[in-house]
């Protein structure tokens, strides 16, 4: 039976996480990032790597340590609470999904291999307007030959500006759905990457194709298919965002309850002031409910996937309402303090909103729902 | 008992066998509201044959209180396997064969904190929905302030003299048994003074008298105690320390006002709901909030699940409980709101084609009343959970 408290080994892989976070990437970490101008640490990523955590959706037989979705969620929110800068979404997680449904191609097998040894980081170049809307993609991929020709132009590809590789979604037909995704270099001839100035200082790319070759070896699965490929990695990829978010939220709820409980107004501490006092409560509620919506989604995904479209848009839409409570209560009740650069909440308020925008934000997986349940 | 419980796909099997054969048609109609409930007790009028045959072949097999051991009248079911049933009962769309607050409050008080013979007594008449229990808890000065119960019990050596008014009293008229915060010890501090009693409605000097609601409907009651004799051997737990049964009650009564006492129906769809009601949603704002009621309610759910298996699992739920009462409660006001704006001017009409529903509606205004308010509620969070001061 489906059970929403983590097991024994997921108890492990949290606290396990915990301890190295908290040593090797406390938020003072994420700060020295942003004034350096750096959109990760390699070094981080290849302790990441080390603990398995790169290879956390890899199989075995590529040298992963395939845990499961709940898994790389537990991680995900880990990374949340301190703010952890990496590709670890874009790379372990939704490249890692996508590239497992074809496992068996050499070539994928080989990109999951170097995955989970850190070698190797991903892009997702999926959106192309303001909004996530994949199957509205544009960007053509013209037959040429034996081969095909991508011309077009990609916005907020997160981590587009670092990684490796890319996986493109294009379109190779007329029908809404005929969509291709093609696994190709970075800097391959014709791609120019232009860095996006994010407010969260992590890395973001516009993508320019012009004429960029691709051979039929580049596609992921079928031609033509793509969602087939990428909807359980967009899934993948949603889930595990929301719960960066729920991470996030806890993280910026602790620094809250902290300052409740040592600073002091009118002789006592803000923490006795019962105004305060429920909207803590009120914003631990929401969290607390919002983490069994994480659960739920990772059980779902790892136990039937074909379903789990309902769990996942439910976590995301909860993930982004729950966010935007967390870092907006966490500034009003910090005061004039959490509006300085030089105090940790607004890294908090921004990563929110830009997690909440990417993969589709309360309103796009809203609408999801609404469609699943007939509304 | 007849299922076999050595591995989950063919208990399952074996509840959908049991349930094609015991549960009549007439229960499969997933009707989940007020008015289809089976209450049991000693004057309670079957609505139907077939409430009556469900009810008894449940009682039979001690599924009318699935995880409550074998010996006071349940079948033991672990937490997995109550999954599996309520799973299965909803799969059918069958009713709940019998709800009480025997079931949702006492019960659990009973196993946590009453004797071997209390636990013999008492429980085995619930599950058979005999005893129909009430809750004397609130008084007209011991709302938020439960503590401050007045209702007193003078010793008079083989019982207790006890005198007093209960108000808010669910159900009161209806009721056989009543278990009660009295204070024993009018000297000590207020909540080390207060013991957990239990007597028979039908007891010499008890008196109830309806309170007419906004609804229209009396569910409560005054309840007054008039030199009522309650025997000494029905205390639950000890004398002045009626305190702790009262907050463990209080957990499994927020939990089910929550939402949790069944923890069933989650699946339905809102918007299958509102389109029974015959509203098209076509308006973007209720739309747009029927959506977010729908997250709401999913998300809610799921956490009452997940503080089950966190309680089935070992690890006590405790002051958290405070939340799912919290959540719950606020959001099935703020469906009812929504319900309410779909109906548009038929829901105005107390007996139009939307049914109860303007009474249910009014009927949600306590919830976040009852059982402690949500101010109360978030002051428990605050201070017992957060650890925030004073």
């Amino acid at each position: 039976m489906t059970n929403l408290t983590l097991n024994e080994d997921e108890t492990m892989l949290v606290d396990s996480a915990r301890g190295f976070l908290d040593e090797a990437s406390p938020v003072e970490k994420f700060r020295e990032l942003r004034d350096a101008g750096k959109a990760y640490n390699p070094e981080l990523w290849k302790q990441m790597a080390d603990l398995g955590w790169t290879g956390v959706l890899v199989p075995e037989d590529q040298g992963g340590i395939d845990m499961g979705h709940a898994a790389a969620n537990l991680l995900a929110q880990e990374m949340g609470r301190t703010l952890v800068s990496s590709p670890f979404i874009s790379t372990a997680v939704m490249a890692a999904t996508a590239l497992r449904q074809v496992a068996d191609n050499p070539r994928a097998a080989e990109a999951l291999a170097q995955i989970a040894s850190g070698d190797l980081t991903y892009a997702l170049a999926l959106d192309e307007g303001v909004k996530h809307a994949p199957s509205k993609t544009q960007l053509q991929a013209e037959r040429v030959g034996n081969g095909f020709s991508l011309s077009g132009e990609k916005t907020f590809v997160v981590d587009g500006g670092s990684a490796d590789r890319l996986l493109v979604l294009a379109r190779t037909g007329d029908a809404e759905g005929a969509l291709t995704l093609f696994d190709i270099p970075a800097d391959r001839d014709g791609i120019t990457r232009t860095a996006q100035n994010m407010i969260d200082a992590r890395d973001s790319a516009q993508i320019s194709f012009e004429g960029v070759e691709a051979t039929g070896e580049d596609v992921v699965g079928t031609v033509d298919q793509a969602m087939s490929v990428l909807n359980p990695a967009l899934r993948a990829g949603q889930a595990a965002l929301a719960a960066e978010m729920t991470g996030l939220s806890s993280g910026a709820f602790g620094m809250t309850v902290s300052y409740l409980q040592e600073r002091k107004q009118f002789g006592v501490l803000i923490g006795q002031f019962q105004a305060l006092q429920h909207r803590a409560a009120h914003l631990w509620s929401d969290i607390e409910v919002t983490t069994s919506t994480i659960a739920n989604a990772g059980r779902m995904m790892d136990e039937d996937p074909e379903s789990a479209a309902l769990a996942v848009s439910l976590a995301k839409a909860r993930a982004c309402q729950t966010a935007k409570l967390a870092v907006m209560e966490g500034v009003q009740m910090h005061g004039g303090i959490g509006m300085t650069d030089a105090f940790d909440m607004g890294f908090f308020m921004k990563r929110a909103r830009v997690a909440q925008e990417w993969l589709g934000d309360y309103g796009y997986h809203a609408e999801q729902i609404a469609k699943i349940k007939g509304y | 008992m007849p299922f076999d419980t050595t591995n989950p796909e063919k208990f399952r099997a074996e509840i959908r066998a049991w349930l094609a054969e015991n549960c009549p048609v007439e229960m499969q109609d997933g009707d989940t509201t007020a008015d289809s409930i089976c209450w049991g007790g000693r004057n309670w009028t079957f609505q139907s044959d077939a409430q009556k045959q469900w009810l008894e072949v449940c009682a039979k097999n001690g599924l009318t209180c699935p995880t409550w051991p074998q010996e006071f009248g349940g079948a033991g079911f672990d937490r997995d396997q109550e999954k599996i049933w309520l799973s299965e009962l909803d799969r059918i769309d069958a009713r709940l064969p019998l709800q009480s607050f025997g079931i949702w409050m006492l019960g659990p008080a009973l196993l946590h904190f009453g004797s071997h013979e209390q636990k013999l007594h008492y429980l085995p008449p619930i599950t058979r929905g005999e005893i129909r229990w009430c809750q004397g808890y609130s008084e007209p000065g011991a709302g938020s302030d439960l503590a401050s119960v007045q209702s007193k019990g003078e010793d008079q050596g083989d019982h207790w003299l006890v005198n007093g008014q209960k108000v808010w009293t669910s159900y009161a008229d209806k009721a056989d048994w009543i278990f009660a915060l009295i204070r024993t010890d009018k000297d000590a501090p207020k909540h080390k003074g207060i013991s957990f009693l239990l007597f028979d409605m039908q007891s010499e000097g008890v008196s109830t008298r309806p309170i007419k609601l906004i609804s229209g409907a009396s569910p409560f009651c005054e309840t007054f105690f008039d030199d009522v004799k309650v025997p000494k051997d029905q205390i639950v737990g000890t004398e002045n320390r009626g305190w702790d049964v009262a907050k463990y009650l209080l957990t499994h009564e927020r939990e089910m006002i929550s939402g949790g006492g069944s923890g069933r129906g989650a699946g339905r769809s809102l918007a299958k709901v509102l389109a029974d009601a015959g509203h098209d949603l076509s308006e973007a704002s209720l739309r747009s909030e029927a959506i977010a009621c729908d997250i709401e309610e999913m998300a809610v759910g799921l956490t009452i699940e997940r503080y089950k298996d966190q309680a089935a699992g070992g690890k006590g739920v405790g002051d958290a409980s405070a939340m799912l009462k919290y959540a719950g409660t606020e959001l099935n006001k703020r469906k009812h709101e929504l319900f309410m704006s779909a109906g548009g001017s038929e829901a105005l009409q107390w007996d139009g084609a939307t049914g109860s529903l303007p009474a249910d509606w009014l009927r949600t205004k306590a919830n976040s009343i009852e059982g402690g308010t949500s101010e109360v509620m978030l002051s428990i969070i605050s201070k017992r959970v957060l650890g925030l001061p004073g």
